[in-house]
């Protein structure tokens, strides 16, 4: 069988890096960089783009090399994506983060508020609830993390963990020093308020996973495959009629829940934040169901039914 | 569409900064000073000198022609809607650098006649209200032959083009110093765009708006800081545009540490910004060609 070859070149110099003779036609664009790896064991795979146009988009890992518009040799250009990280790795530290700031904050650890509220407890039920919610949350996070979510991308850029736990990690300080404050007023309306906004945030939190769990079963493990998600049996499933991105919807339901528990503005502002942040992330992925998907059910919305 | 809004108007097309809504942090719009121009514009504006959340009225056009939708940078500083990192693949978009005069005919078109008769008024206007209050500067100060008491008479027209905070000025010199850089300032940088938009660009306008703030940017910032570490004293005592505890939202602000840490953001903004107008003037003014580093 003919054999291959491959020159990559720095997409920005056209600078030749790299000369692989001996590539066989069937080789994937990710035993591709293995190999140029070896040659430039700075630039790790995950940090390599692979493009057969310097300004052009990125080859997949999975794409074969003669599947490719390219002769006997194939010109590649390359371009670092700088330093990465994997997901799974930024996701739990940034998750555990507020997990654990919160907690200082609960137990009024010293330095935080004055001296003579030290370790003491809060006298209202619903500062105890919010600490039990916001705890479960988090927690739920990690957990998903960990055994459910099936990533599309090993890495993301190593800058990201810094900016991410940022604001992870600062909103839940904000919003955790104002809830556990000796000065804090619970909510205007009382129990029945509180009750209503926990039903909201259970609801809301096992609609989350309940849609978690969907997306897990719709790609095998290992793989990256991406399919249009339908309602299955159960119910709170059944939002993907009105919405490609029900995870995110439920998300924000669970933030306006704990908001109106704790009927504390800084929770409302985090909740606004994430929910722009979200929006975003569903207008995107929303534009590339349909991109991908001829037959893509008209009714669905990004993340608010027949609104946004 | 993802453009955000009348802010996309502002940025300029050449941006060495990735996008970004260039929405100015909240709280630096209460300060109404100096201080969101410059943050603005290291945000996505840097030409220097803000306009927007100042001017939020007309902040439906300002005079740059506005670029292509972009993809919001996870980069962006201050960026607080790019917080957590982006589902795709990481690489962010920042904005390619296209040059400022480029294409000038494809953007009018792309913009649609009512966009440009509108930018183009309010470039006028913008132009004609700075230059009455250079006006008003240099004839209060032949009468008087003193600048004391120049901010009181300026203050309503001065805050009908910039809404300004009630920051009780406390030292009418450094008040004095930010004022005349940004008259200057703002009357070059919106002839330059008026001239622009009608496609009529004076050279002098041209090097006016690249060489002047080389003086002008650290005159203005030395002005906007003095003055807001001259109020620092009133601030404190007075309390003013501090919310206590406890309260039923559960809220706390405290002015005066609002506008320390705001103080302190001129020391990484100021830089990128300055550096940022002086690569655009060697590209503009000496035509020489400057690789942007990527990502």
């Amino acid at each position: 069988m003919k054999h291959s070859e491959v020159e990559i070149l720095d997409a920005k110099t056209r600078e030749k890096l790299c000369f692989l003779d001996k590539v066989e036609p069937q080789a994937t664009i990710a035993e591709i960089k293995n190999l140029f790896t070896k040659s430039h064991p700075q630039w790790y795979p995950a940090r390599q783009s692979l493009r057969l146009d310097p300004k052009g988009k990125s080859l997949k890992d999975e794409d074969v090399l003669q599947k490719l518009p390219v002769g006997t040799t194939a010109t590649l250009y390359f371009r670092d994506l700088g330093a990465q990280i994997s997901w799974v790795t930024v996701f739990l530290t940034e998750y555990a983060g507020p997990l654990f700031i919160y907690l200082l904050f609960y137990f009024r650890v010293p330095f935080i508020y004055g001296h003579k509220y030290d370790f003491t407890s809060s006298r209202h039920t619903v500062v105890h609830l919010a600490c039990i919610c916001h705890s479960f949350h988090y927690i739920k996070r990690l957990l998903e993390t960990l055994f459910v979510h099936r990533f599309s991308h090993g890495t993301m850029p190593l800058r990201n963990i810094f900016k991410n736990c940022t604001y992870y990690w600062g909103f839940a300080a904000w919003m955790a020093y104002y809830i556990n404050h000796p000065l804090y007023t619970p909510p205007t309306y009382g129990a029945q308020q509180v009750k209503l906004a926990l039903a909201i945030f259970v609801i809301c939190q096992l609609g989350n996973f309940s849609i978690h769990m969907a997306l897990r079963d719709l790609r095998p493990a290992g793989s990256k495959t991406r399919k249009i998600p339908y309602p299955t049996k159960n119910p709170f499933t059944w939002l993907f009629l009105l919405v490609s991105c029900p995870n995110y919807t439920y998300e924000v339901g669970s933030w306006i829940g704990f908001a109106i528990m704790t009927q504390c503005l800084p929770v409302a502002l985090f909740s606004l934040v994430g929910f722009t942040q979200m929006t975003i992330w569903a207008k995107g992925k929303h534009r590339s169901y349909l991109k991908e998907f001829r037959d893509y059910p008209p009714l669905r919305m990004p993340i608010i039914p027949f609104l946004l | 569409d993802r453009r955000p809004g009348p802010r996309a108007a502002r940025a300029p097309a050449s941006r060495g900064r990735g996008g970004g809504p260039g929405r100015p942090l909240l709280p630096l719009r209460a300060a109404g000073l100096a201080a969101p121009r410059l943050l603005r514009a290291a945000h996505g504006a840097p030409d220097g000198g803000g306009g927007g959340s100042g001017r939020r009225r007309f902040s439906g056009a300002l005079g740059r022609t506005p670029p292509a939708p972009l993809p919001l940078s996870s980069t962006s500083p201050g960026c607080a809607a790019t917080m957590a990192s982006s589902e795709e693949d990481g690489t962010n978009g920042g904005a390619s650098e296209a040059g400022e005069e480029r294409e000038a005919a494809g953007k009018r078109r792309r913009r649609g006649l009512l966009a440009t008769a509108w930018l183009t008024f309010y470039n006028i206007a913008m132009t004609a209200g700075w230059l009455v209050l250079a006006i008003a500067m240099v004839r209060f100060y032949m009468e008087k032959g003193t600048h004391k008491g120049l901010y009181r008479s300026i203050q309503k027209t001065l805050k009908f083009f910039q809404t300004f905070a009630l920051l009780e000025i406390q030292n009418e010199e450094s008040v004095v110093l930010f004022l005349v850089a940004w008259t200057v300032t703002e009357i070059t940088r919106y002839s330059f765009y008026t001239f622009s938009l009608l496609d009529h660009l004076p050279y002098f306008v041209k090097w006016a708006r690249y060489n002047f703030f080389i003086i002008l940017y650290p005159v203005g910032v030395a002005g906007e800081l003095l003055t807001i570490y001259a109020a620092l004293p009133y601030v404190k005592k007075t309390g003013m545009f501090s919310i206590r505890l406890p309260n039923k939202y559960n809220v706390s602000f405290d002015y005066y540490y609002f506008l320390l840490i705001t103080m302190a953001s001129y020391i990484p903004l100021f830089p990128q910004l300055y550096f940022h107008m002086l690569r655009q003037r060697r590209k503009v003014l000496h035509g020489e060609v400057i690789v942007e580093k990527d990502d």
